[in-house]
């Protein structure tokens, strides 16, 4: 091994029951500096590190890391630390109602006296050093979350760690706790620790970072020095498109005739998820989509238009009349229906039948005192059940034990059968199958055609682009652009998604 | 005899399985022990109409009011994930006031009606503050509901000044026991009576889909319209009608109102009878007609216990003893073992058949 090289990795390869997570991925992590590990969601970013940190035990691979010989195998966290492997999560783990020195010491002593006062002395030295603005004693929870994630850190180093792993650290902070973290970070750089950074935010990557992992589809794409690899190329590595066969995509055949009056419009519309205040359109058959990387604030707008998230502002006008939507209540009375984007959580009533799944919405809608008849019911049910093919035993069994493609076909005939003017769908192809996600597309243009102003969001652009007739491109919780017509190719996305402020 | 296989099969994947056996049970060990024990015969009662008496009617009858309740703790599971531990305390404030709109002057059905509506709405209220705490301030339902658990029955002892004021009319008597004529307890048909509004609920209102849509998923919930809070405060006043309903019951049987007696813990055997009737105290999706099988199960077993002799000091620990074995049978790791049990018969029994 060289000098200066704490960590590596060597073919490593991981299988879940039918998904190749990681394929002979390599990584190698040098003294001192901040490596970035790239990828788009699904592309092994944290099965490497749930790997390196032994949440997951590799099936092969070899991991070497600087003053040990031979393979390291690390079958837990706690052998991870133990050969100064330390990980701080995007969510931060510690205690908050203990203070700030005894989550430093937690659960890393043998022995069974403490000395505190001696301990809250030096945790004081530890933070001091870092600057970090925290007292030993002062109780974690009435610290700032960014302070917290600091701590965090400070633990870590502390527990003398050659290689700290940043799982999105920042997601959570403000741009001034995010450049107080950054600040920790090339301190502990100039320490000589190994920092692995991943995060989503492209910006955060070129200001502190030395070099760059990509990941795709479990494989690795390449290793690059920060200074080799501009922002738009990186966007391309992760997508996985090399920019020169980007050109010459489908161009959509629908465009639509912009005197129309719109379904749905919005100006300066905000919500308490950080989105920046927007103006937004749609027009009656027009399908468009926002894109821009996870994070970039797509969801949390269509979120605020649905009014999932608390709106804060805005003015929303539908078929040319004011109208307030506040909560999800008054959007579907007023013709909005949504889909949201964590099927699991957002969607599904798990244990309820497919049947009173697909009513819950017109069940809400027609009101508590006027159920529709269980004959009706069954009517609906085997209707979309047959439309959308749903694959199921019957229209009785509990939801959760279909596949998710047939979960979110059942989500979907929820929706439709309110006959929505303006449907969302954010993020509807999201791990199901590829026969499934075509059906969908296919689905979302004749609802267009029908009428239906229809919102796609997709994580696959090639998806959006033969959809959508108009991208609305997000970073940061900004629109940074709108392409349509003849600019609709990927590689104006990803100029535009990378662009910004850069250009 | 193809129908009942098919019936019973259906019985044992259902979440009915295990109160159904618990009855069973009881009904068995009871008919080896003592086979006249069900036997239901006609006598005389006090005012010397024939009146129905034996072990089965005062089951029925002695059931009541922890059906009533049973069947409100289930909706205010089911919305909210846990449990009103002050019920007991409720139909306390319920049965006082009940009572003190009565001591006001001569008893006739219009003031019996005006008390009735007076401690529904004075339950509702309590529930509804209950359902506040939960539903607003997102306090645990234990937590939330103790508060009323530990101050409910002195604010009866208030309403009344401290008395134990008795309530003689036989009106309440016909309420608390027999209607002149009727050889029927009165308490079976309120029971009825009450078990046909919920059915009616279910059957012409979305309550039990919104229910179990809050309880199961409140995010999803509100995403599809719903308004959880209100739902869940929903639960909680409903549950106070049925409070107010086991109060009167209870205070008719007695002609008078004891604060400090009055359905004393019966909370327990109200969450217990949710329990065993195989729903989730977790919340989510339920069965009543579980709950209500479950708190006869309940009664069954007391009653046994007292034919048996046993003294009632004792009576507690051998109740124990049987719901130890109720919930381990309907624990997932029991039914579990039994579904992989059962899946090897199949296997074993189709190979044999593929032999011969």
């Amino acid at each position: 091994m060289q000098d200066n090289i704490v960590l590596t990795m060597r073919g490593i390869c991981k299988s879940f029951p039918g998904v190749r997570a990681l394929n002979n991925v390599d990584f190698t992590l040098r003294k001192g500096e901040i490596h970035a590990l790239m990828g788009e969601n699904g592309a092994g970013k944290s099965t490497l590190i749930k790997v390196l940190t032994g949440v997951y035990s590799r099936d092969a691979g070899q991991v070497n890391i600087a003053g040990i010989e031979g393979d390291v195998a690390i079958r837990s966290p706690k052998d991870a630390q133990a050969v100064g492997i330390s990980t701080v999560y995007q969510e931060i783990t510690l205690c908050p109602n203990l203070s700030v020195a005894e989550n430093i010491y937690i659960g890393r002593d043998k022995r069974t006296l403490i000395h505190w006062k001696e301990r809250e002395k030096k945790a004081d030295a530890i933070l001091q050093s870092l600057g970090i603005p925290a007292r030993a004693a002062q109780q974690l929870g009435s610290c700032s979350l960014a302070v917290q994630q600091m701590v965090a850190i400070a633990r870590a180093v502390d527990a003398d760690c050659k290689v700290l792993i940043l799982d999105e650290p920042t997601s959570s902070l403000d741009e001034k706790e995010v450049n107080m973290l950054f600040k920790l970070m090339r301190e502990l750089k100039e320490r000589g620790v190994g920092i692995i950074f991943v995060t989503h935010f492209l910006e955060q990557v070129y200001a502190v970072c030395d070099r760059i992992t990509v990941l795709r589809n479990g494989e690795l794409v390449g290793e690059y020095p920060i200074e080799e690899l501009p922002q738009v190329e990186l966007v391309s590595k992760m997508m996985g498109k090399a920019l020169e066969d980007l050109s010459g995509m489908k161009k959509k055949e629908f465009t639509p005739d912009s005197t129309e009056e719109a379904v749905y419009e919005a100006h300066n519309l905000s919500s308490n998820q950080g989105v920046k205040p927007f103006d937004f359109r749609i027009r009656a058959g027009e399908v468009n989509g926002f894109t821009g990387l996870l994070g970039s604030g797509r969801s949390e707008s269509v979120r605020a238009i649905f009014g999932a998230d608390h709106v804060t502002g805005g003015v929303v006008t539908m078929h040319g009349k004011r109208v307030k939507v506040s909560n999800p209540r008054e959007a579907m009375k007023h013709g909005i229906a949504y889909l949201p984007e964590d099927r699991k959580d957002d969607g599904i009533i798990a244990d309820l039948s497919v049947r009173e799944n697909i009513m819950l919405a017109m069940q809400v809608m027609n009101g508590f005192w006027k159920p529709v008849s269980r004959a009706k019911q069954e009517e609906f049910a085997r209707q979309y059940i047959d439309a959308l093919q749903i694959k199921t035993a019957s229209a009785e069994t509990p939801i959760k034990s279909l596949s998710g493609g047939n979960q979110q076909k059942v989500i979907l005939a929820r929706w439709l059968l309110l006959h929505p003017d303006y449907l969302i769908l954010d993020e509807p192809t999201r791990g199901i199958d590829v026969g499934t996600k075509t059906e969908i597309q296919k689905l979302v243009l004749k609802l267009a055609e029908e009428g239906t102003g229809v919102t796609f969001i997709s994580s696959e652009i090639e998806e959006m682009l033969r959809t959508c007739s108009r991208l609305i491109v997000m970073r940061d919780r900004n629109i940074v652009g709108e392409l349509r017509g003849d600019e609709l190719s990927q590689d104006n996305v990803m100029k535009t998604i990378a662009g910004g402020n850069r250009t | 005899m193809k129908k009942i296989k098919q019936s019973l099969m259906k019985l044992r994947s259902s979440q009915l399985l295990v109160p159904c056996i618990a009855v069973a049970l009881l009904v068995i060990f009871n008919l080896i022990r003592d086979p006249s024990f069900f036997s239901v015969s006609l006598a005389a009662n006090n005012n010397g109409d024939p009146v129905l008496t034996g072990n089965l009617i005062a089951i029925l009858n002695g059931a009541s009011e922890l059906v009533i309740l049973a069947m409100g703790m289930t909706l205010v599971t089911a919305a909210s994930g846990g449990q009103d531990i002050a019920v007991g305390a409720t139909a306390a404030i319920a049965g006082s006031v009940f009572v003190k709109v009565l001591s006001g002057g001569p008893i006739t059905g219009g003031t019996i009606l005006l008390g009735f509506v007076c401690c529904c709405l004075v339950a509702m209220l309590f529930g509804a503050f209950n359902g506040t705490l939960v539903a607003v301030f997102r306090i645990q339902p234990m937590i939330a509901t103790l508060i009323l658990f530990t101050c409910g029955r002195s604010i009866a002892y208030w309403i009344n000044g401290g008395a134990t004021p008795t309530v003689e009319s036989p009106i309440v008597t016909a309420i608390g026991s027999f209607i002149p004529g009727v050889p029927v307890p009165t308490p079976i048909f309120i029971v009825l009576a009450v078990g046909l509004i919920f059915a009616l609920l279910f059957r012409f209102t979305n309550l039990g889909l919104y229910t179990q849509t809050v309880g199961i998923n409140q995010r999803a919930a509100r995403l599809n319209g719903l308004n959880p809070t209100a739902i869940k405060l929903l639960a909680f006043v409903i549950l106070g009608a049925c409070c107010a309903v086991a109060g009167v019951i209870s205070v008719s049987r007695l002609s008078l109102i004891n604060h400090e007696t009055l359905l004393l813990e019966i909370e327990m055997d109200a969450i217990l009878a949710v329990a065993i009737g195989g729903n989730s105290l977790g919340g989510g999706k339920f069965k009543l007609s579980g709950s209500i099988i479950g708190a006869y199960a309940i009664r069954m077993l007391t009653t046994t216990l007292y034919a048996m002799k046993v003294p009632s000091t004792s009576v507690k620990a051998y109740k124990a003893v049987v719901i130890i074995l109720l919930v381990v049978m309907g624990s997932p790791v029991v039914k579990q073992f039994f579904g992989k049990l059962s899946a090897k018969i199949k296997a074993k029994t189709a190979g044999k058949e593929a032999r011969a």
